[in-house]
């Protein structure tokens, strides 16, 4: 079986995590670990002299011995976003970025015009650009012009747990981009939207609310886990055809007459 | 040489920093061992760099640590 690949580097697990909203340090650990998850999306915010805060927070992450994926949440520019990047690069010592530049307060819809922009900055400047777009296909393909080698489309909205709000789109790029990782980031909220993600196709899930805000994020994280594995046994497997009438599974022929 | 004091804006307070870099505000401020990145003014200024930084009367510097992250 082939293994999720971004960047040249390879990974076992394809659920990648967010370290957000958990209702304690100790939670968050125990569900990383519980989820398999190798790679678990971080931030930039600002540190207060004395609080420390995102000391103790890097300190937790480095013990999980994960990979880490900066974001560049919350940008709505280019320059935001670039500079972000540019702070995530030497604090976390990776070229990976999460590359998020923010073009709609309600829906937290990508500016995708802002989006490829910051991409090929970055791209030129030998980032590995990991970029939250939409489903488009045109924004696709501009976006792997710009020199990213993956995408990251959303599901739903940021934080919806609507799941997959259109699987025509979704369907439609992995057909276009056969040999891309893609991974859904956004908006998934039940291990099943996971799974019909991964059965369509998709390489890996990039989720967070869906496990820091569930009753019992631990439990939850592990059962993302067990659906993203089964959905991607199943895409591999080749799901049948949907048809539209019933087709009896058991045999017709040498049905007891019993009139 | 007697030190300036430059009114600043740090993560967006107003500050008074005795201190002519951005590597010698980090340290009045409170930050040495710390794992921060910096900006000043919306540039980046890598750590190599901060030493060799001046600092002016308004300028904003924005210092930023590792955050949980979606």
């Amino acid at each position: 079986m082939k293994p999720l690949e971004f960047y040249g580097r390879t990974f076992g697990s394809r659920l990648l995590l967010g370290t957000s909203q958990y209702p304690s340090p100790a939670v968050l650990a125990a569900a990383v670990r519980a989820s398999e998850a190798e790679i678990v999306t971080v931030s930039l915010r600002r540190e207060a002299a004395r609080a420390r805060e995102g000391q103790d927070f890097w300190r937790l992450i480095r013990d999980l011995g994960v990979n880490v994926l900066p974001n560049t949440a919350g940008c709505h520019s280019v320059k935001e976003a670039v500079t972000t990047a540019q702070m995530a690069r030497e604090v976390f010592a990776t070229s990976w970025i999460k590359l998020e530049v923010i073009g709609e307060a309600d829906t937290l819809q990508p500016d995708v015009f802002g989006l490829v922009e910051a991409a090929r900055l970055l791209a030129a400047d030998g980032f590995e650009v990991f970029p939250y777009t939409t489903e488009d296909l045109v924004v696709a393909e501009r976006l792997l012009e710009a020199g990213c080698k993956v995408l990251m489309p959303w599901g739903a909205p940021i934080g919806s747990g609507q799941g997959l709000n259109n699987p025509f789109g979704l369907r439609a790029l992995r057909a276009h981009f056969p040999e891309i990782p893609l991974v859904v980031d956004a908006g998934v909220g039940l291990p099943s939207h996971a799974a019909a993600a991964m059965e369509l196709g998709y390489d890996a899930i990039l989720l967070n609310t869906a496990v820091a805000k569930a009753g019992d994020p631990v439990a939850m994280a592990r059962a993302f886990g067990g659906a993203i594995a089964a959905g991607r046994t199943a895409y591999l497997a080749g799901p049948m055809p949907p048809r539209d009438m019933a087709a009896p599974s058991t045999p017709v022929l040498g049905r007891a007459n019993l009139t | 040489m007697e030190r300036l004091t430059h009114p600043v804006l740090v993560n967006g307070e107003p500050r008074e920093i005795a201190a002519e870099t951005l590597a010698e505000a980090l340290t009045a401020l409170g930050y040495e061992g710390a794992v921060v990145a910096t900006a000043l003014n919306g540039e980046f200024v890598p750590q190599r760099k901060r030493a060799a930084t001046p600092l002016a009367e308004g300028d904003r510097i924005e210092i930023v640590a590792p955050r949980q992250g979606g």
